[in-house]
């Protein structure tokens, strides 16, 4: 028995350690400024960061999000120390923007990435529970193409400069945002809510660093456990849940309330940056889910993998920028009043004719 | 042999569970180009009873030697 205990802890805690890191950093990056259940969002980084660069017109969410930089230095940084960096693309681009545009749309219309919908449930915001359940069945279909043989296709090694661009322009870009005018950011709204850049910085540099060396990755989590009865990548996603709930419990006692109050606050109504429109909630999620395991990863996984090198990645993570630009521009994304303005359900519906498509022709049936 | 290099996650470990479904064989050699692909490839090994040895290659690249 102690054997088992040994090798459960020898072979999965790096990815556990990985998870409480990034829960206990959420809460902790709220707790200095960040929106509530928003300490640690991938799509609301970016879609804060295409806001800083002005690709969209929401007012509210501009700022160059230090996290986004610190998870891909991070990363890259611990994948340069262990000779794990190489620069390698070119599995199908094109696909992999168009993946990352409507991975993107579909997060905004639940408002968080996989990441932020953990981060919610540990918050008490029961809407996630239904966001999870959408993103649990958008792997489910996306398990199928899978199994049949669906790819991307091969990516090859690339000049070092490929692999270096990314890392590069978001270095230069943040540091431009902090030295002058040029990007926008915001006085009012999530945008205007932030901890000193530094302390993001930091945090995102840490948590890079952990998930190159442990592969955390939410989709693949419940993928894993899909395909092969692989339970290690999941442990990582238990155990943000974990950190989180417990986290949020510390900051209520912390600051004077009682845990009935934190408990009393679990529900589907008033949520913060939420809305309660179940269908949408679960639509939302399914496109993300699906999106993700076709791309071969979630949103915190793209940003890991581009910093190891992958322009395939990096190019998913431009097409992430860009969904957040298509999302508020044209009326998609949700808000805490609700879902958007525009034709929400159209583009949901055609999103799924594409990742359809994109299942169909990727996939090489083998005997 | 079976080469996975380029492809991402979890295509390698999928061409070996198919592979190993198919044919069982006692032994099995893969070549892989990053190393999650290395240890998601272990993880399934062992857990189909083989026992892994892993190589580098001249060009960087990882020889995985799937044995029972």
């Amino acid at each position: 028995m102690d054997k088992v205990k040994k090798s459960f802890w020898r072979d999965n805690w790096l990815v556990i350690v990985t998870g409480l890191l990034i829960g206990a950093a959420a809460v902790v990056l709220s707790a200095l400024g960040n929106p509530k259940n928003m300490g640690f969002c991938i799509a609301c980084f970016e879609r804060d960061i295409a806001g800083a660069l002005q690709f969209h017109t929401a007012d509210k969410l501009r700022y160059f999000r230090p996290e986004i930089v610190g998870i891909v230095l991070g990363a890259m940084g611990m994948a340069l120390i262990k000779k794990e960096w190489r620069a390698q693309g070119g599995s199908s681009p094109v696909t992999r923007f168009l993946l990352g545009m409507l991975v993107m749309i579909g997060a905004l219309v639940f408002l968080g990435c996989p990441l932020r919908m953990v981060i919610r449930i540990g918050g008490g915001d029961l809407n996630a529970v239904i966001g999870l359940a959408g993103f649990i069945v958008g792997i489910l279909i996306g398990v199928i193409p899978m199994k049949l043989g669906f790819s991307l296709n091969r990516a090859y090694k690339q000049n070092a400069l490929e692999g270096l661009f990314f890392p590069a322009l978001l270095t230069v870009l943040f540091v431009l945002s902090l030295t002058t005018a040029l990007l926008k950011a915001s006085t009012a709204g999530p945008g205007s809510l932030h901890p000193a850049w530094w302390i993001s910085l930091v945090i995102a540099l840490a948590v890079g660093a952990l998930c190159q060396r442990s592969r955390l990755c939410m989709a693949g989590g419940i993928r894993d456990v899909v395909l092969f009865k692989d339970f290690h990548l999941i442990l990582g996603f238990a155990a943000i849940l974990v950190a989180v709930f417990v986290g949020n419990m510390i900051t209520t006692l912390v600051s004077g309330n009682s845990l009935v109050s934190f408990f009393a606050g679990f529900g589907f109504e008033k949520q913060p940056i939420a809305h309660s429109d179940f269908l949408y909630n679960f639509l939302g999620m399914v496109v993300v889910g699906w999106g993700s395991v076709l791309l071969g990863g979630c949103p915190l996984r793209q940003l890991v993998l581009a910093g190891e090198g992958n322009s395939d990645s990096a190019i998913t993570v431009f097409g992430f920028i860009a969904g957040a630009a298509v999302s508020h521009n044209f009326g998609l994304a949700s808000s805490g009043d609700g879902i958007g303005s525009g034709p929400v359900l159209w583009v949901l519906l055609a999103g799924f004719a594409i990742l359809l498509v994109i299942s169909i022709f990727h996939t090489k049936r083998r005997a | 042999m079976l080469d996975v290099r380029g492809l991402n996650c979890p295509m390698p470990v999928l061409a070996v569970q198919r592979e190993v479904k198919a044919k069982a064989p006692k032994g099995l050699e893969v070549l892989a180009d990053h190393m999650t692909a290395v240890y998601n490839i272990q993880r399934f090994a062992a857990s189909q009873g083989y026992t892994t040895r892993v190589e580098e290659t001249e060009d960087g690249d990882y020889r995985i030697l799937l044995s029972k």
